[in-house]
């Protein structure tokens, strides 16, 4: 018996998304350029070469770049230059828009889908203390302000001075497929990388925000409708 | 507690490992009285399914007793005597009210890689690899039911377990596959492949009222099956042109609909292993999926191609063209067996259909790696094996 566990804890194979991403990149990649290269005509030959970048992701896990001031029209790198980083992101509910809102609202229970999170405290009058966790045992904490309330509609936060990091942060509710479902619409910013600040929000959120709160959104889907997150017996680690 | 383990290609073991616990309040546990090898398992067996980890419990096709329910399941209580259906289902999400239960939003905890592959994740699964969900399988003598208060059927004790345990997953299989081809007076069906999903869908196309079915395969002790319990007409694909004798066999106009109950593990699933027939093919091409490129080139214009096969990965030279051109109708993926398996208990309550008659081999937990092999060889003439957890010692080969 005691084996067994030793066997499951040290068990060392888990996936990411990169991993994943890049399997599928390079899969596609040889398929095209094997394709183009049978062809053994000069189309084929230009539709091999156009997916050698393809094949470089799928081996490097990033897109191929000449220099280093190439610009980019991705909003996310864009913006984070000048106005820091944007996470957006969405998720359809069957449960009413007001049982959704009141979730969300009480603000505490944000910890309860949002990995990063270990607490937030009501302080009242719309502001609020956040702690979160990042690797390491990296803890972070900011006050924070309400500064948009629409009930049933939307929810806006900002951090206040003194805090370890500067985030801001809105939540749309609304009702679609004839107000028989609610679409939740989050958009979360964070001071950039490069100060002191912005490296805090780099170890809590790692290298894709984008897909951490596509994962807290996805709990919160699941403890709101299913009632409960679901588990695997054995969690990938 | 004992349970059998993947380890690799062609590598499972029969182990002691931790007992299973209640993790979450829709939970329950069953100890199990029960439980199959799927042909499905035999993906797995042979290494083709991808995110599998070592000392994964194997099995999603398996029956028992409740021992143990989780706060918030008030459907079921200790002693009910239940079957689990091995897609696993909230019951909440907008799938499930859908009756669209294999596409449950909330069940898998991996959903994020089957998403990276698939653009969105079906349910989670029961002992079939991390990508649906990690969730540990029913070859064991205990499983832990995720969402227990909406999967497990409870079935009376009038019937055997043999007679209901294949409620788990391939009698709805089979029906569903059937259901799916729209079957009218007069329709003729043609199945390929002879396992026990073509039998059941040979056995359900009759019961929605095929007029005429005709079943392929290669090995005659499964013709001989379809051909004395379903009354179906037989073709080894060894010793015909099937295209030609399907043609002939419908005047020239084809079958109404065609079953592909093979899939594609020959072909394999993996992403490694398509990347490797790229490679192949700028040498060679490929000339698979065999049997789903024949059903969808013998079926009758404007008839139906309903594939309960599995499939994971990118086909190479699909005849898309010929379904565009005939005006077919595709239809395919998991079971939704939660809205199958009611209906099909009652028909087995009935007597329309006793789904024992494709069993073969009965034998203990312990026999699992041997009857793996077995099965996967098809030797002894193998169709279903069941393993009983309870009974330590070991019965005859044959019933």
């Amino acid at each position: 018996m005691e084996d067994t566990m030793l066997s499951l804890e040290t068990q060392e194979d888990t996936f990411s998304y990169d991993e994943v991403e890049q399997w599928v990149s390079l899969a596609s990649a040889t398929a095209l350029i094997a394709y183009g290269f049978s062809r053994r005509s000069l189309p084929g030959l230009f539709l091999a070469l156009a997916a050698t970048p393809l094949a470089f992701r799928g081996v490097s896990g990033s897109w191929p770049r000449f220099n280093g001031s190439t610009t980019s029209d991705d909003t996310r790198v864009a913006l984070a230059q000048s106005r820091g980083l944007h996470v957006r992101e969405a998720i359809r509910l069957e449960k009413p828009v007001a049982e959704v809102y009141r979730f969300w609202r009480n603000l505490e229970n944000l910890p309860r889908f949002m990995s990063h999170l270990q607490r937030v405290t009501d302080l009242g009058n719309g502001r609020s203390h956040w702690e979160a966790k990042g690797p390491a045992h990296i803890t972070v904490e900011w006050d924070a302000e309400i500064i948009n309330e629409v009930e049933d509609k939307v929810l806006g936060w900002r951090s206040l001075p003194g805090s370890d990091i500067v985030t801001a942060g809105s939540v749309n509710f609304s009702t679609v497929r004839g107000g028989r479902s609610t679409q939740v619409s989050v958009h979360l910013q964070y001071e950039p990388p490069g100060r002191r600040a912005g490296a805090l929000v780099a170890a809590l959120f790692g290298s894709n925000p984008a897909s951490m709160i596509r994962e807290d959104l996805r709990h919160l889907k699941q403890l709101l409708e299913a009632g409960e997150i679901p588990r695997a017996t054995v969690p990938l680690t | 507690m004992k349970a059998v383990r993947y380890y690799g290609k062609e590598d499972v073991r029969v182990e002691s490992v931790p007992d299973p616990e209640i993790l979450n309040p829709r939970d329950a546990i069953v100890k199990i009285t029960a439980t199959a090898i799927c042909g499905s398992d035999l993906h797995i067996y042979g290494g083709y399914i991808p995110t599998m980890k070592k000392g994964d419990v194997l099995g999603h096709e398996f029956m028992g007793e409740v021992v143990e329910v989780g706060r918030d399941n008030h459907r079921l209580k200790v002693g009910d005597r239940v079957v689990v259906p091995f897609t696993i289902a909230c019951g909440r999400c907008f799938f499930c009210k859908e009756q669209l239960w294999s596409l449950c939003d909330n069940s898998n905890p991996n959903a994020w890689i089957a998403e990276k592959l698939y653009g969105y994740s079906a349910s989670g699964l029961f002992g079939y690899s991390h990508m649906y969900g990690g969730y540990a399988g029913g070859q064991a003598e205990f499983v832990r039911v995720p969402f227990a208060d909406v999967g497990p059927l409870k079935v009376p004790n009038t019937l055997s377990d043999e007679q209901v345990l294949f409620l788990s997953d391939i009698l709805p299989t089979g029906y569903m596959a059937a259901e799916s081809c729209d079957i009218k007076p007069g329709h003729t069906i043609a199945v390929w492949g002879c396992g026990p999903v073509g039998q059941f869908a040979i056995q359900s196309a009759r019961l929605l009222g095929a007029e005429r079915i005709i079943a392929i395969d290669r090995f005659p002790e499964r013709l001989a099956l379809a051909a004395s319990k379903g009354q179906a007409e037989v073709l080894n694909y060894e010793d015909i042109d099937v295209a030609d004798t399907l043609r002939e066999l419908t005047g020239g106009q084809g079958p109404d609909a065609c079953i592909d109950a093979v899939g594609l593990e020959s072909h394999g699933t993996t992403l490694d292993a398509w990347y490797d027939r790229a490679k192949a093919s700028m040498y060679l091409a490929t000339d698979r999926p065999h049997a789903l490129r024949q059903a969808i080139s013998a079926c009758r214009k404007g008839g139906t191609v309903s594939i309960p096969g599995v499939y994971g990965g990118w086909l190479d030279k699909f005849p898309l063209g010929a379904a565009f051109a005939k005006g077919l109708t595709l239809k395919m993926g998991q079971t939704h067996m939660h809205k199958y398996m009611p209906l099909l208990l009652e028909r087995i309550e009935r007597g329309e259909i006793d789904p024992s008659f494709i069993i073969t081999h009965r034998v203990t937990l312990d026999d699992a790696p041997e009857m793996y092999r077995i099965f996967r060889e098809k030797e002894d003439a193998c169709i279903k094996v069941v393993m009983k957890p309870g009974e330590r010692t070991r019965q005859g080969l044959h019933p």
